[in-house]
């Protein structure tokens, strides 16, 4: 297996207020945590309002990827973003739920649509709040 | 916490299907999709070859983490008169002190957040342990199919 494929850096997009990543690789802990910190520089950078993350290609998420994803969750509200997982496998939900792993503050939708409409919904009430 | 066993099931008749190092960080990726491809090919379903992934990632993180790596060993027999697939993680590390302690929910003494032993074992059919001070920890987990 070519080990550079794991050098590379996982692009984020931003469309508007949105960031979008879509995770392609499986994941070692290292790319992990750089994902996690790229994502949040990015945050701080464009002010973006969201972040949409698709794992529909994960086929397992460990302890460490989800303390990875709620760590990030937690993280990006404080600079006032918000996350959505979207498009996460059933096999991967069942499994997450007996490893034991909760994901406090994780929110997902089904798939990357429902995610946007889940992001947007957010940042209109957050407009309607300023008057 | 029960259940830890600290006699290592054996038997002569298991079929030995792969044996493989884990050393550098990348090899947590890679023999973890090794493990679900056995898995695919021993026909277990896409949820249980989730889960026996997501344990045996769970156990080569902690090979990498607190031992420096190790040795993990494939195979396949019957237990209980089930078809079962074998995975055995060896380790020369520092071994595990308390193993009631390592084995209950919410401990950990390194990075993790303890899930990793107790939540490798809630995923297979059967979790097996033994550790000594010093010397290294051997985990073996057992799915049926």
């Amino acid at each position: 297996m070519n080990t550079d494929l794991y050098e590379k850096k996982i692009p984020i997009i931003k469309i508007g207020n949105f960031l979008i990543v879509s995770i392609q690789v499986d994941m070692h802990d290292k790319l992990a945590i750089q994902l996690q910190s790229q994502i949040l520089e990015e945050i701080g950078k464009t002010s973006a309002k969201g972040v949409l993350i698709d794992i529909s290609v994960l086929e397992m998420v460990d302890s460490f990827i989800g303390r990875m994803l709620s760590g990030m969750a937690t993280m990006a509200s404080i600079m006032d973003a918000a996350v959505v997982i979207v498009g996460m496998q059933p096999a991967v939900a069942i499994t997450l739920v007996e490893l034991g792993l909760e994901m406090p503050g994780v929110d997902t939708a089904l798939n990357m649509e429902k995610g946007m409409e889940m992001l947007e919904k957010r940042v209109r009430n957050e407009d309607n709040d300023l008057f | 916490m029960s259940l830890v066993m600290l006699e290592l099931t054996s038997e002569k008749n298991w079929e030995k299907l792969g044996k493989h190092i884990l050393k550098f960080e990348n090899d947590v990726v890679k023999l973890r999709q090794t493990i679900r491809h056995y898995a695919k090919q021993f026909r277990m379903g896409i949820v249980d070859q989730t889960r026996v992934t997501t344990a045996v990632s769970e156990l080569f993180r902690n090979m990498y983490n607190y031992a420096g790596g190790g040795e993990v060993v494939i195979e396949k027999g019957i237990i209980e008169g089930k078809e079962a697939l074998i995975i055995t993680c060896i380790d020369s590390g520092p071994g595990i002190e308390d193993l009631e302690l390592a084995m209950s929910d919410g401990y950990s003494t390194g990075m993790g957040m303890g899930y990793g032993l107790p939540g490798a074992k809630r995923l297979v059919d059967r979790f097996e342990i033994e550790s000594k001070v010093n010397e290294g920890t051997i985990v073996r987990i057992m799915k049926w199919r």
